[in-house]
């Protein structure tokens, strides 16, 4: 044993401490997620099933209506935002965890700002749900998507957008939530319908008006069209099909463009991260 | 480095609704001191300790740690303070060593000095050759031991550590001690510590005892013991309640039945034990003497054994537990 105590001066408070907090929050999310490799089959499973069983089964149905397209490739973008979803939600939710565990407690009496801590969780559930989406990306040519370099960039830099608003939506949900069952209850009933009105299941064009507002409405719609957008404009699909199954989003008479779709999903991102910090210093 | 005292409490209290946790409490915990907060569950300890860590908001009064306000200077408390909870804040999916990395960032630990303290910490509560193992499958006992290194990882000056030994075999309990010896051997560090076990209080250099909020008595255990004087001797009898009545009448003590013996507290119980036997005019079963412990002086000083005083204040405790939420 040393006989001398090796001293530690922590250094005041600055931006590289909050740095360091923020990377190590981040680095413990990815350890976890890599750690489970259980988690990682189930959050999968689902999707994939999704994609081709019920997209196969759906095709059969469909295929006269939609020719030279399978009904599956419009399903992949969907399915993708679902994986990312879900696993964003999921890593989320591990701060009911440490709640319960006590984890949490070790963080915040630690002498770091908490907007940090918030920050260093959404990048990290951002990007394990990226890490989950990239798992379905690989499997494009399974359903007729082309492996193109442009729009393999594309759909990764979608999916971390998406990734991180869906987690920051998860956190503050999280951030007063005492125990994980009710997480996971407000968590499926938040998600199926903004799975179901988002288009990543079936087109939007076409709706009754009712169901139109509601798809608009919903902020997840911009996260699955756009990464549509991207697919399809890398096939070849008669201009009537592409009508019917990429329609994009309108505001009464606005065509919505990607940009703008975009941005909408990154402002509310932000947004909710703003609150999540607004929730934990609140808590404090 | 200031040159005041480690901890400075004026005046503290703590409200939860109607019930007050903690009373107006005043004290003062010198640098290198080991300090030991001692009381009944339910008497203000963990929420004093609380604030004194500034995860709870005193009602009124003011608290200084290493110099620091609890409530106006949090950051710079939270900088210079080690804390081990009673209920275990590891990570179990990570193994030791990383549980330890990441207290190391979060706190700011300079990079070039990490893994030798690592070492440090962790050879000292015995734990190096576990570091790769995940924390899930230590025991209560290793966990508290990993919780009290990742404490002092970061050099507080204050380490804070509510019921360290609390649910520990022995064994365990003892180890912990030795760490906590050796910490005061190796570095320039205060230790403020809660404990309902007696026999603990020992070790502090000074104890506050404290019942219903409020601190009773502030000294070293000898002081304390030697105020209360009178060594404690307890019969068994055929008939407690005549032998009550023979000790009052012949030999004007106040005797009551405590852990189900006649206990009585005299000047110097082994020359009080012949006169005794041949005086009280009953048989006697068994006797036995002992010098004054704390809880003694717990007794004397709050009327009550720290037990009893416990089943009184479950339902503050209660109270506290979930206002804790």
């Amino acid at each position: 044993m040393a006989t001398e105590a090796i001293s530690v001066r922590i250094p005041a408070r600055g931006a590289g401490h909050d740095l360091r907090a923020v990377k190590v929050v981040l680095h413990r999310e990815l350890l976890r997620f890599v750690n489970d490799r259980t988690r990682m089959a189930s959050m999968l499973l689902q999707p994939v099933l999704w994609l081709f069983v019920m997209g196969t089964g759906l095709g059969s149905l469909v295929r006269g209506s939609i020719p030279g397209v399978d009904f599956r490739t419009f399903m992949y973008p969907g399915m993708i935002s679902m994986t990312v979803i879900m696993t964003g939600m999921f890593s989320a939710g591990s701060i009911v965890w440490d709640r319960e565990f006590g984890f949490l407690r070790e963080m915040l009496v630690a002498p770091v700002s908490r907007s940090a801590i918030v920050v260093g969780k959404c990048l990290g559930g951002a990007l394990v749900a990226t890490g989950q989406g990239v798992v379905i990306l690989a499997m494009a040519g399974l359903v007729g998507v082309p492996y193109s370099p442009s729009l393999m960039l594309t759909l990764l830099a979608e999916m971390f957008l998406a990734a991180f608003t869906i987690t920051a939506f998860g956190v503050t949900l999280a951030a007063r939530m005492k125990n994980m069952q009710t997480f996971f209850g407000l968590m499926q009933m938040a998600i199926m319908p903004m799975m179901f009105l988002s288009g990543a299941m079936f087109p939007l064009a076409n709706l009754p008006s009712w169901l139109h507002v509601l798809t608009v409405v919903n902020p997840m719609t911009y996260a699955v069209d756009p990464m549509r957008h991207a697919v399809f404009s890398h096939l070849d699909v008669p201009a009537q099909v592409d009508a019917v199954l990429n329609p994009g989003v309108r505001w009464f008479d606005f065509q919505v463009p990607v940009g703008l779709e975009l941005g909408l999903v990154a402002a509310l991102g932000l947004a909710l991260m703003t609150a999540a910090i607004a929730q934990f210093r609140r808590a404090e | 480095m200031s040159t005041g005292p480690a901890v400075a409490v004026h005046g503290l209290r703590k409200n939860y609704g109607k019930v007050e946790a903690v009373k107006g409490v005043d004290f003062e915990v010198a640098p290198g001191e080991v300090f030991g907060f001692l009381g009944p569950n339910g008497a203000g300890k963990t929420t004093t300790i609380s604030m004194l860590c500034t995860l709870v908001d005193p009602t009124g009064g003011s608290a200084l740690v290493a110099g620091h306000d609890v409530v106006r200077e949090r950051d710079e408390v939270r900088r210079n303070i080690g804390l081990v909870f009673q209920d275990p804040t590891l990570d179990g999916y990570l193994s030791a060593e990383q549980n330890l990395r990441f207290h190391a960032e979060l706190y700011g630990v300079p990079k070039n000095v990490v893994g030798d303290r690592i070492r440090q910490v962790v050879e000292m509560v015995a734990l190096w050759d576990r570091k790769d193992a995940k924390v899930m499958t230590f025991s209560g006992g290793m966990k508290r031991r990993l919780e009290i290194a990742r404490g002092l990882l970061h050099s507080p000056r204050v380490l804070f550590l509510d019921e360290p030994t609390v649910g520990l075999d022995p064994q365990t309990r003892s180890a912990i001690w030795g760490y906590i010896n050796e910490l005061r051997r190796l570095e320039d560090i205060t230790i403020f510590m809660t404990t309902h076990y007696m026999d603990e209080a020992e070790y502090c250099d000074r104890i506050a005892i404290i019942d219903h909020g409020e601190v009773v008595v502030i000294d070293s255990p000898e002081a304390l013991k030697a105020s209360v004087g009178k060594d404690r001797v307890q019969i068994h009898t055929g008939d407690d309640a005549a032998a009550i009545a023979a000790l009052r009448e012949r030999f004007g003590v106040e005797a009551a039945v405590r852990e189900g013996a006649v206990t009585f507290a005299v000047a110097s119980g082994e020359e009080f034990v012949p006169r005794l036997f041949a005086e009280l005019g009953m048989p006697i079963t068994s006797v036995s003497v002992s010098r004054p412990s704390l809880d003694d002086v717990f007794m004397s000083y709050t009327g009550s054994t720290i037990r009893d005083a416990e089943s009184g204040a479950d339902a503050m405790s209660w109270m506290r537990t979930m206002a804790r939420r």
